[in-house]
């Protein structure tokens, strides 16, 4: 018996942290492989408006384009909605090549699926979005999402 | 010299390491979640065809004005009474479509100054420049709205069958499509085209004028 009650008069052991790193870096990996990085800082006030018969967005074979009015930053260079493509403002003529270009360094068999996503900010223009239409228009880029965020359904 | 064993490295700050890395791509993440309506913009179309005249009674038009207010059919209406209008103007089937087949399925009040049959009602959306691109959103939701009600209920009808226990029979049908869409389903596709047809969707939107 007294071979028994010596155990229990020892303090707990402590928990081993052995295998802490490898759950923390199963985190990571988590982490790691969900994070997308945001390839281009958005230099437009970009506040979407919403809608509740949203669809799903396929992001590899999206060119996105973004219109709005200008971030407090770039006010100074103007007040009216433009509209930003990857880094930079271009003005509507630049839109088609912009597109063909982005469209051209899409995966082969996406090319003909692409879709246009327009980021649009709910304050501007729906004149603007339309100039874009046209430009898409001539370039064959048919398939347009206008992107939204999803409103609960009442 | 003896030969000394090498030192275990002390793999104590590991996890202190692997925290930092954790904790600046928790930071970092965003998980995308871009969702939006899907439209396809007519191809640019230079042939001189004559188009095809299109009756009045055919053709409901929403007009979206500067300020953001509706005009549908030349009446002043509310944004909330939009889905329903074009719900009945849809599926008022007061007449036959181009292969004289009536309208078998229309639910609608069927009368003769409203559209003839869903395969040649033609919902038209004209805005001006000026109007705000969150007004115009919000007509675009409540059409394609009218559109998905509708054909869901096709759906419910003919095919609820097999999907017993969803809620949505055409969004089921949908969402399986886009599961499934490695291994293409033919009867699927077929279901999902046959709804389609039931209620084509026939939206057009006119440019705004340049002034």
């Amino acid at each position: 018996m007294s071979k028994f009650r010596n155990k229990e008069k020892g303090d707990l052991p402590a928990i081993s942290t052995a295998s802490l790193p490898d759950i923390v870096f199963m985190l990571l990996f988590f982490f790691m492989v969900a994070t997308v990085m945001r390839d281009s800082s958005l230099m437009i006030e970009n506040n979407l408006p919403s809608a509740d018969q949203v669809e799903k967005l396929k992001k590899d074979r999206t060119v996105f384009i973004y219109g709005g009015k200008p971030s407090e930053q770039y006010k100074q260079f103007e007040t009216e909605p433009r509209i930003q493509f990857n880094d930079a403002f271009i003005g509507v003529s630049d839109v088609g090549p912009s597109v063909r270009q982005a469209i051209y360094e899409l995966n082969e068999d996406l090319q003909s699926k692409v879709v246009i996503g327009l980021k649009v900010d709910k304050d501007t223009n729906a004149g603007l979005v339309s100039d874009i239409k046209q430009e898409l228009r001539k370039e064959n880029a048919l398939k347009v999402m206008y992107i939204a965020n999803t409103k609960t359904e009442n | 010299m003896a030969k000394r064993a090498a030192p275990e490295v002390n793999a104590g700050s590991m996890a202190d390491i692997a925290f930092l890395l954790l904790i600046f791509f928790l930071v970092t993440t965003t998980i995308e979640k871009d969702k939006g309506l899907l439209r396809s913009l007519p191809p640019i179309d230079d042939s001189v065809v004559e188009p095809p005249i299109i009756k009045q009674k055919n053709l409901f038009t929403v007009q979206i004005g500067r300020d953001g207010r509706l005009l549908v059919e030349d009446n002043i209406m509310e944004m909330k009474d939009l889905r329903q209008a074009a719900i009945d103007f849809l599926d008022n089937g007061g007449g036959t479509n181009a292969a004289g087949e009536s309208c078998t399925y229309c639910k609608g009040k069927r009368l003769s100054d409203s559209s003839d049959h869903p395969d040649k009602a033609i919902i038209s959306m004209k805005h001006d420049r000026e109007t705000p691109y969150e007004q115009y959103m919000d007509v675009q939701n409540e059409l394609v709205a009218a559109y998905n009600i509708l054909r869901e209920r096709e759906a419910e009808r003919l095919y609820r069958k097999y999907y017993p226990n969803v809620d949505k029979v055409f969004t089921a049908m949908l969402e399986e499509k886009e599961k499934n869409q490695f291994s293409k389903d033919e009867v699927l596709n077929e279901r999902i085209d046959a709804v389609k047809k039931l209620i084509p969707m026939k939206l057009s939107e006119a440019e705004p004028d340049k002034n």
